[in-house]
């Protein structure tokens, strides 16, 4: 009662399992990250375009995105594709699939906000100084886009590090599903370790969101600067 | 294998598309060629999917045959990994539980090593008609709809509605409450639709949750509470003050091994060694393993089930 659960972390390897949990959670976040920021400028650019077809195509994708929830997307790549063209994707890819899809769309409709909103004159004044399309992007929209992508994108990263949870349902074993069954095994023994474990998640949390806060607040710093 | 490749042939192309895509993307002229580009990449794609369609159908259905299992020398079987004591993971990490005992048993006896997948009750049906598990062991409820759906072996167990209450006044028959007797129920348990259906004259006090249902009864709102009989006997063993006057009502279920619809050969050798496991009182043993100390020696017989003949 007096420790609300705490002691079950000590219990066996209980701790070990739930920072490997922990470990499962974040690599799929983090590669799903690194692939949805660098495919995002890409879709980023494309929503900019002024082609029809491309502009439709990428509104049809933001709109998917948007109107289904992870969950459903899980369950579509990881069971469906195995079920209609039997393919069998393993778990954590599936995962990392459905994560990038989505991080991607964000992404893009973050960067497409950020490219829209550079003033027209930079463009124009960048022409007037003799520079190239590809160095107009380089050295005076990228640098600018990014200082106005970075508390934006900080958002979306955390968001997807704690929506990883979901993987459950597709019988990953991460932070939330071994304090579950942490929880649940020792049910008799220690009804109220509830409190204490999903403390203890939060802290885990916590400790990865927080350096990446911290990242964007050092990074938007030093880019002001310039 | 051959999947693997293709899976990552079509995470390559499309990854070239996008690239594709973007390096154009800055000139208008330019993109005009790209969009042929992406056509044509699309339509490669498209031929891709197609032919591992057809390859699928040549294939007899999403499931391993016993002789396949054995082969690759890995039963893959999916079990609940947080409901203690049917299926559950301990301290160092090992699976435990009702259903996993039978497991072990089955890995033994087919000479193979035992995968488990941690699965949750909505995506069990899922698992078994993609063939990612072999076998579902997690307390599965044998009903008539999912009968349609995945192939049942004999069951293991037994599941019925049982009716607590409070020692000082025990309900023994449903037919003896008065006209001022409540009895506490959980909505959207079976509980609930089963007493409303063959017992309109009681009058059903509905809590949304355990919790509450839980608290009404302790303070002696209704006269008993009617919920899975696994539950009210759990209940009646962890708190003080409580019997279980009626441990079986209503229609019997019972908890069976699943495999995927039309898995012939390990359907036939799942109900075979369920029938030579019920020779040796197996259940008996699983019960007094793992859910002895959560039901009691009471109930032994009421929730185990031993095969005697095949179906």
């Amino acid at each position: 009662m007096q420790l609300m659960g705490i002691e079950l972390l000590f219990k066996g390897t209980n701790f070990l399992r739930m920072l490997n949990g922990l470990w499962v959670a974040v690599r799929i976040s983090l590669i799903s990250v690194v692939l949805s920021i660098g495919l995002g400028l890409v879709v980023g650019a494309l929503m900019t375009m002024q082609n029809k077809i491309i502009k439709a195509v990428m509104r049809v994708y933001l709109e998917i995105v948007r109107i289904m929830p992870q969950m459903v997307l899980l369950f579509i790549v990881y069971f469906g594709t195995t079920r209609v063209f039997g393919i069998n994707i393993e778990a954590e890819v599936s995962a990392i699939i459905v994560f990038t899809f989505w991080g991607t769309a964000e992404m893009g409709d973050l960067v497409r906000g950020a490219l829209i909103s550079i003033p027209k004159h930079q463009y124009e004044s960048s022409e007037a100084l003799g520079l190239g399309k590809l160095q107009t992007y380089r050295y005076v929209i990228l640098p600018q886009t990014l200082r106005r992508l970075i508390p934006l994108s900080i958002n979306l990263i955390t968001r997807m590090i704690k929506t990883t949870s979901l993987v459950m349902m597709i019988g990953i074993v991460e932070v939330l599903k071994v304090t579950q069954q942490i929880i649940e095994a020792n049910r008799r023994t220690s009804p109220d370790a509830a409190f204490g474990m999903f403390a203890t998640v939060f802290m885990m949390y916590f400790i990865v969101c927080w350096p990446i806060s911290l990242l964007s607040k050092h990074l938007e710093k030093r880019w002001s600067d310039r | 294998m051959k999947k693997n490749i293709f899976t990552k042939l079509v995470s390559g192309a499309s990854a070239a598309v996008l690239v594709a895509g973007a390096l154009v993307g800055c000139s208008n002229t330019e993109a005009a060629t790209s969009t042929e580009e992406t056509a044509t990449e699309q339509a490669a794609v498209e031929e891709a999917t197609t032919e591992t369609a057809s390859t699928t159908e040549e294939k007899a259905g999403n499931y391993r045959t016993l002789d396949e299992i054995k082969e690759s020398g890995v039963i893959n079987i999916g079990v609940f990994s947080d409901k203690s004591p049917f299926g559950y993971v301990d301290e160092n990490g090992e699976y435990q539980g009702y259903d996993v005992y039978l497991a072990e048993r089955i890995g033994e006896d087919l000479g193979v090593e035992i995968n488990y997948v941690s699965t949750e009750a909505a995506s069990r049906i899922e698992y078994l008609q993609t063939g990612k598990v072999d076998i579902i062991l997690a307390n599965f409820t044998v009903t008539e709809e999912r009968a349609e759906e995945v192939d049942f072996a004999l069951p293991y167990m037994n599941v019925a509605l049982g009716v607590v209450s409070h020692d000082d006044n025990v309900v023994t028959s449903l037919d003896d409450l008065t006209a001022d007797d409540e009895v506490i129920v959980i909505s959207g348990t079976t509980a609930e639709t089963y007493l409303e259906k063959n017992y309109p004259d009681i009058k059903l006090q509905k809590y949304d949750a355990y919790a509450e249902a839980k608290t009404a009864f302790e303070n002696r709102n209704g006269i008993a509470w009617a919920n899975d009989n696994t539950e009210v006997i759990a209940f009646s063993i962890e708190n003080e003050g409580y019997e279980v006057g009626i441990p079986s009502l209503g229609s019997a279920d019972t908890i069976a091994p699943a495999v995927t619809k039309g898995n012939e050969t390990l359907l036939s050798w799942l109900n075979e060694e369920l029938v030579t496991l019920g020779q040796e009182n197996f259940f008996h043993a699983d019960y007094e393993a793992t859910l002895l100390d959560t039901y009691g020696a009471d109930y032994e017989d009421t929730l185990v089930v031993e095969n005697t003949e095949l179906p």
